[in-house]
């Protein structure tokens, strides 16, 4: 069933299909930022309650959601590497890592800036804040493992081994304000039933969340584009890539 | 998929499986330490399996501001209100000298921290504001809700 998928084990078919998908992410990502985050902090009507302040939404929930997405596209991709042994599966773990981490990181920070007007305080250590900043840790650990070992290989099955364990923390996050009473409110969108939320300020959320998406998509794709072409920097395929764009740049 | 593979699917699946299990036993052990506050019918009656919290206790408590309870010293910034869930009987009374939250109005959600002087009344040394999930525009909210959208700056408090 999944054979069709085999030939983008190799790592030249993987640059290619990157090379391939990169400017359809890049176009829809800074489209739909630009669309999502002009209409969500100009356009979109003030909150009853918080007034102005909650347009910080249009920034801290989509960079939430794919804090978590992208943990779990890392997972998925260390598991396929430890279970088929691809080379190219570990390369795209390392490169969701860090956007990963600055996707985490982003959700912290607006949160933060989020709660001191609204709640009173920056950081209250309630189980959502605090298993937020242990997926923080654990994209920053898997890093940490991947650039300590010095054989590439090695690196990614140590470090996938950690990036599959972490993902347990992930519906943890997810369910946290449901399971334990929590400063942080319930969820808005990401549930069965209605958003509560009125569709005037839910469409430019959705178009953020789109926008987000795409662009942490973009920035992997590039990462692993450059990840590959560095470790197989002694195959020919490398050596004609630079000889054409060299070519290239020479005809222009 | 050939053997191997599969061998090492199990592999990978069976070390998920059982750090979820670990982490679920622990979260569970520690169940009602993970939670932010006390409830105040929680306080009154102790959490379920666990002892009614003594008096001179530090502790967090959340509920919803008693309509109508909110009573302020004109002389100080001290406030006192009193706090339930959804028990409306079981209330508990918070004593607070300082500035409150924007957010800050009679029945919306509170989480103070403080110190349990007697078994209903507590004295805070800080208080937040929880909000729920809920976004609207202001025109809406009125509709919806029947809440009229008053700056905390008019509102008097």
């Amino acid at each position: 069933m999944w054979k069709w998928l085999h030939p983008y084990a190799k790592p030249e078919r993987a640059y290619q299909l990157c090379h391939t998908l990169l400017p359809w992410f890049a176009t829809v990502a800074v489209v739909s930022l630009i669309i999502g985050t002009v209409w969500g902090l100009v356009f979109a009507p003030a909150d009853y309650q918080q007034g102005d302040s909650f347009r910080i939404i249009y920034i801290h929930v989509p960079s939430a959601i794919l804090s978590m997405g992208a943990y779990v596209a890392m997972a998925i991709a260390a598991a396929v590497g430890m279970i088929w042994q691809w080379r190219t599966a570990y390369m795209t773990m390392i490169a969701i890592a860090p956007v990963g981490a600055v996707m985490t990181f982003i959700a912290l920070f607006t949160g933060a800036a989020w709660g001191k007007p609204m709640w009173g305080a920056w950081w209250v250590w309630d189980a959502r804040l605090t298993s937020e900043l242990i997926l923080l840790f654990l994209y920053l650990g898997v890093m940490a493992l991947y650039a300590a070992f010095d054989d590439k290989l090695q690196a990614g099955k140590a470090a996938g081994v950690m990036a599959v364990v972490g993902v347990v923390n992930v519906p943890i996050i997810h369910y946290s304000v449901e399971w334990w009473n929590t400063l942080h409110q319930g969820a808005t969108i990401s549930k069965f039933g209605k958003p509560s939320i009125a569709p005037e300020m839910l469409w430019p959320l959705l178009i953020n969340l789109l926008g987000f998406a795409a662009f942490v998509g973009a920035i992997s794709l590039m990462r692993l584009r450059n990840e590959i072409v560095q470790r197989e920097l002694h195959r020919p395929w490398v050596a004609d890539l630079v000889a054409n764009s060299n070519a290239r740049a020479e005809k222009e | 998929m050939n053997p191997r593979r599969q061998k090492r699917l199990a592999v990978v699946v069976g070390i998920v499986l059982l750090v979820s299990g670990a982490i679920g036993l622990m979260l569970y052990a520690l169940n009602e330490n993970i939670d932010l506050f006390y409830t105040p019918s929680e306080i009154i009656d102790g959490k379920p399996g666990a002892a009614i919290p003594p008096v001179g206790q530090r502790l967090r408590i959340g509920g919803m501001v008693v309509e109508g309870s909110v009573s302020r010293d004109r002389q100080s910034l001290a406030v006192s209100f009193d706090l339930v869930d959804v028990d409306v009987n079981k209330a508990v009374t918070v004593k607070y000298a300082g500035i409150l939250p924007d957010l800050f109005r009679e029945g919306q959600g509170i989480v103070a921290t403080g110190v349990l002087v007697e078994q209903s009344t507590i004295e805070a040394h800080e208080v937040l504001a929880k909000h729920d999930e809920e976004y609207m525009p202001p025109e809406l909210a009125e509709k919806m809700k029947g809440i009229k959208h008053v700056k905390p700056t008019e509102a008097g408090y």
